[in-house]
């Protein structure tokens, strides 16, 4: 099973590129989670080509904005973990 | 992955050398016995999980240690051990990021209530510099004010003054890992020796702290090497000895490194257990992959007393309620907190 996702913002002061956050999800937005690649076009995302992709996601937090494909800054905790796009805020397990 | 008893294991030389020799006489097997276990055949693999486990409940007890790991600075590290998502030599997507000391005490917080005793706060550095050191001087006398666990430390070489300095603000136990046999260490790191891993071991253990010093099999290395890791982890009578299996990270070297097979990885566990029988072998990264949860549990039943709970440094593990549901199950208590420094 995914880990279970919420966001939580964390617009920082002096931080502009910090806009409210939306789902930087695996499975939601434009790209991929684990890889960082464009999903292809399939029926639904995850598609075919990230399915693997998905099953890595099971045993690790994502590493790429699935809203604008940027690398995270990723923290993980023993029981937790958190990703922070630089544009689209923070998503924590 | 399920492990049939075979009465035919009973014949097996080896291990009835090893009964007598470690379980009896409490005297590690040698690296030539050692590639003998690691080449059992499948049908004898339960009887050496079973022996190995005998020998950890005779000679370390029933109870099971527990242990959670932080990074307190993830990523940009300067060396390029081959298996790590951490260097920054490689295109990996791991991003570098440190972590404040409000969320470490937190997450201290949150690994004793699982019951852990150990929190091992890592640094992916070559070795810690004047701020790293002043950061962790920091993060242990707030931990130390809030929560009531052993702190552990990963901050690569050190120097004897550092040794020093951490012996003195009490941390509990350092790791630092040998990974792989000193014959197969120029294939993964190149930009240290194993000499440079060796001689921190060294001042740590001198300096009081208890060693942690950890293997991570499955890199390529042949069993014959893997003995040879053994036998010499052995040699350095480390406290603990935290067992990782590879879980090949994309952009590193050994990406395409495929996981290894699970039996072999039990037949690592039982030989560990049989080269150390009063150590605490702990379980730690990328067993999930390898092992799976009936992996892990004959694992625990295979010479393994430590576990570290929830997720690694990068990387997720089996969630903590998990592996602590399973010690319940194996009527195997958790270790209990002792300040012993």
């Amino acid at each position: 099973m995914i880990p279970n996702r919420s966001l939580t913002s964390q617009a920082r002061p002096g931080n502009p590129a910090v806009v409210a956050p939306v789902s930087t999800g695996s499975t939601t937005g434009e790209f991929c989670g684990h890889c960082g690649e464009a999903y292809d076009g399939g029926d639904a995302p995850p598609s075919y080509a990230h399915r693997q992709c998905e099953v890595l996601l099971q045993l690790e937090p994502p590493r790429y904005c699935t809203a604008c494909g940027r690398r995270m800054k990723v923290q993980v905790t023993p029981i937790g973990w958190s990703a922070e796009c630089s544009r689209h805020g923070v998503l924590a397990s | 992955m399920t492990i049939q008893a075979h009465p035919a294991t009973a014949s097996h030389a080896i291990l009835e050398t090893a009964r007598r020799q470690v379980l009896e006489d409490g005297i590690g097997l040698t690296e030539a016995q050692l590639v003998e276990i690691l080449q059992l055949p499948d049908e004898a693999l339960p009887a050496a999980l079973q022996l190995a486990h005998e020998v950890r409940l005779k000679h370390c007890g029933e109870d099971v240690e527990v242990e959670g790991i932080i990074s307190i600075k993830t990523g940009g590290c300067p060396e390029d051990c081959h298996f790590c998502s951490q260097s920054g030599l490689f295109d990996s997507p791991v991003r570098g990021v440190w972590l404040d000391i409000p969320e470490l005490v937190k997450a201290a917080k949150e690994t004793a209530a699982t019951g852990a005793t150990e929190f091992c706060i890592v640094a992916a550095v070559r070795g810690p510099d004047i701020k790293l050191m002043n950061q962790i001087k920091f993060a242990i006398d707030r931990i130390n004010e809030e929560v009531d666990i052993n702190i552990a430390c990963s901050l690569g070489m050190l120097t004897q003054r550092q040794v020093d300095q951490l012996a003195e603000w009490g941390v509990h136990r350092y790791n630092h890992n040998l990974e792989t046999a000193r014959s197969y260490f120029p294939e993964v790191v190149t930009t240290h020796s194993y000499e440079e891993r060796l001689e921190t071991c060294a001042m740590v253990k001198a300096a009081g702290m208890e060693l942690c010093c950890g293997a991570l099999i499955g890199m390529g290395e042949t069993l014959e090497q893997r003995a040879e890791l053994a036998a010499q982890l052995a040699a350095l009578e480390p406290h603990e000895v935290p067992l990782n299996f590879l879980n090949p990270r994309p952009g590193t070297p050994l990406e395409n490194q495929g996981i290894m097979d699970g039996k072999d990885a039990l037949r690592a566990i039982a030989a560990f257990r049989l080269a150390m029988p009063r150590t605490v072998l702990r379980y730690a990264g990328g067993r999930e992959l390898t092992l799976g949860d009936l992996g892990t549990r004959e694992g625990l039943l295979g010479g393994i007393n430590a576990v570290i709970v929830g997720n690694y440094l990068t990387t997720l593990g089996r969630p903590a309620t998990a592996d602590l549901n399973l010690l319940v199950e194996l009527n195997m208590p958790i270790r209990e907190l002792q300040k012993t420094l």
